[in-house]
């Protein structure tokens, strides 16, 4: 199989997750090679060609420019699948390259099977088993599914014509991150509350739990998005990614996002009513119980 | 101004889940249904986006499914939307990506809609290409997963979530069409005399067959639960006796009980 990945860049950086994509690349045994907008100052440490189109001239976001940039890569290359991340960036723009190319596009792909893919579904519950009719496939990878492959080389880079800058979506700059009151990557126990605490009422039950244990109050993002806790205490690939010692999720089902921010934690205790919660799949401790009597009940034994 | 929301109807995510019988998506035998959460965003911007035109707007919102799926075009035409549009297929659980836009291009590409909003993605399906595959089908603007929206004279400005609290303000004229994330604004309820009101507003149904000709460009061949990693212990029983096993856990496990 020959793929063409899609690197990431952001600020004339390379994304570190350009490296899940050169580790797909492994996972499939495919022959590889990358296009990327990005810096010539700084490029991913991959090995084979290297399509570079500059961002100088391309623009931070361009969504019209790049696909049509891939589309000409495509023609060039002629790869059997077109792998993006399953990002802000492969969402944008993985759909108008596969609706350009008139071919199938897979999306969430968290594994390989024989003649298709394995994708999430139903919220990361479930899996389904997804084959193309198409001879070519636009796929997103799900970040964290496939290993990092960071083992470079120097790549032979095709510089690509910098296009006439047009497009229908006019970048107009960045708005940053909001100032965080407190940073979670140094906490050592982290215990995060989830839609399964039920109201902003019972904040105060996890927050007394995290103090107990030393730690610091965490929340997933529909708890946040409800305007139960500030966003600064946000864990998941939209908040801040942490690895505690010890990380407690309270209700809290374990979206893909989620578990892409946090799954690095030493150990994780989830707390939920739902045995079949996707965050059991990584949890070293599943207790199966309402997060109302048992959080104050271990508070207590603290 | 014409403003047109598509939405779908999906299972309670809480729901436990099993395959059907074709074994290729799950069994809707005890299922609670309700507005897929992305779009209850979607709905609420297009009524808000409403509101500030006024008179002489009109706001129509879409849906495809079986006969289930009126009732959340019910719930969006009590938020504020003008009328809705149902096209009926008992078969949209098995449609592609690429065959449900196919579907809303075929509805929309002679109603010249300025502005179209789509979640970014369903909870159930999750691919997160239906609403950009509308775009490039119209051949009309797109920006995806929007925290933020605001329109005025003809162009729109959108706050596009990106990762690690970043986020990326794009300008785009109408027509166009965007994609938004939860935590967009704040849904409204629906108020009992807006209930009541939505009940009289049209429906129109429309056959898939009447807009839907092409085959799907992939085809599921299983569903199933994830393969278990194993590992992890579950623990079930009396919450006494669950804060005992846990607490014995930790101590042995980790070093921050002291």
């Amino acid at each position: 199989m020959k793929i063409l990945l899609i690197g990431e860049s952001r600020d004339n950086k390379v994304l570190e997750t350009t490296y899940e994509l050169t580790g797909f690349a492994g996972a499939a045994a495919a022959e590889s090679s990358l296009f990327f907008v990005g810096s010539p100052h700084d490029l991913p440490a991959v090995s084979g060609r290297l399509y570079l189109a500059d961002v100088a001239a391309c623009g931070e976001y361009n969504p019209d420019l790049h696909r049509d940039l891939i589309v000409r890569t495509v023609a060039e290359e002629n790869p059997d699948a077109v792998v993006f991340l399953h990002s802000s960036y492969g969402w944008d723009l993985a759909p108008r390259v596969a609706a350009a190319l008139k071919v199938a596009q897979i999306s969430e792909v968290v594994g390989l099977v024989e003649g298709g893919f394995e994708v999430g579904c139903c919220n990361g519950k479930m899996r389904r088993t997804v084959k193309p009719a198409t001879a070519r496939v636009v796929l997103t990878i799900q970040s964290g599914a496939f290993p990092v492959n960071k083992e470079g080389g120097s790549p032979q880079v095709v510089a690509l014509a910098p296009p006439v800058a047009s497009g229908r979506v006019i970048f107009a700059g960045y708005e940053a991150a909001e100032a965080r009151a407190i940073d979670l990557g140094r906490a050592e126990v982290i215990v995060s509350a989830g839609r399964g605490v039920g109201k902003k009422d019972n904040i105060p039950l996890i927050a007394a739990l995290a103090k107990a244990l030393g730690g610091e109050l965490g929340a997933s993002r529909p708890v946040v998005d409800a305007g139960w806790i500030e966003h600064s205490h946000q864990v998941g690939t939209t908040g801040q990614s942490v690895a505690p010692k010890l990380y407690v999720a309270c209700g809290i089902s374990g979206a893909i996002q989620h578990l892409a921010g946090m799954k690095k934690s030493d150990f994780i205790v989830a707390i939920n009513k739902d045995k079949d919660a996707p965050i059991g799949e990584i949890a070293d401790v599943l207790i199966v119980a309402d997060v109302l009597q048992f959080v104050p009940a271990l508070t207590a034994k603290l | 101004m014409k403003i047109l929301v598509c939405i779908k109807q999906v299972p309670d995510l809480e729901s436990r889940f099993k395959a059907n019988s074709a074994g290729v998506w799950f069994d809707e035998t005890d299922l609670a249904w309700r507005m897929n959460e992305y779009d209850e965003y979607a709905v609420e911007q297009a009524v808000k986006l409403r509101e500030q035109l006024g008179e002489g707007s009109e706001l129509v919102v879409l849906s495809i499914g079986p006969d289930r799926v009126v009732e959340a075009m019910k719930k969006a035409l009590a938020m504020g939307c003008d009328r809705g549009v149902h096209v009926q297929d008992s078969a949209a659980a098995v449609k592609d990506p690429a065959q449900i836009a196919a579907t809303v291009v075929a509805y929309a590409r002679d109603q010249h809609f300025d502005v179209i909003f789509t979640g970014m993605q369903s909870q159930d399906r999750g691919s997160a290409q239906v609403g950009v595959l509308v775009a490039a089908g119209l051949d009309i603007a797109c920006a995806t997963t929007l925290v933020g929206f605001s329109y005025s004279d003809g162009t729109i400005t959108a706050k596009r979530e990106l990762e690690g609290g970043l986020k990326g303000i794009v300008k785009l004229k109408t027509p166009a069409l965007v994609t938004c994330q939860l935590g967009l604004n704040v849904p409204r309820y629906p108020t009992l005399p807006n209930i009541m009101k939505a009940k009289k507003k049209d429906i129109a149904a429309l056959p898939i067959e009447s807009l839907l000709s092409t085959p799907p460009l992939a085809a599921t061949v299983s569903f199933h639960p994830p393969a278990k990693k194993g590992g992890g212990i579950v623990l079930e029983g009396e919450v006494g006796i669950l804060v005992d096993q846990l607490l014995g856990i930790l101590k042995e496990k980790t070093a921050v009980l002291r």
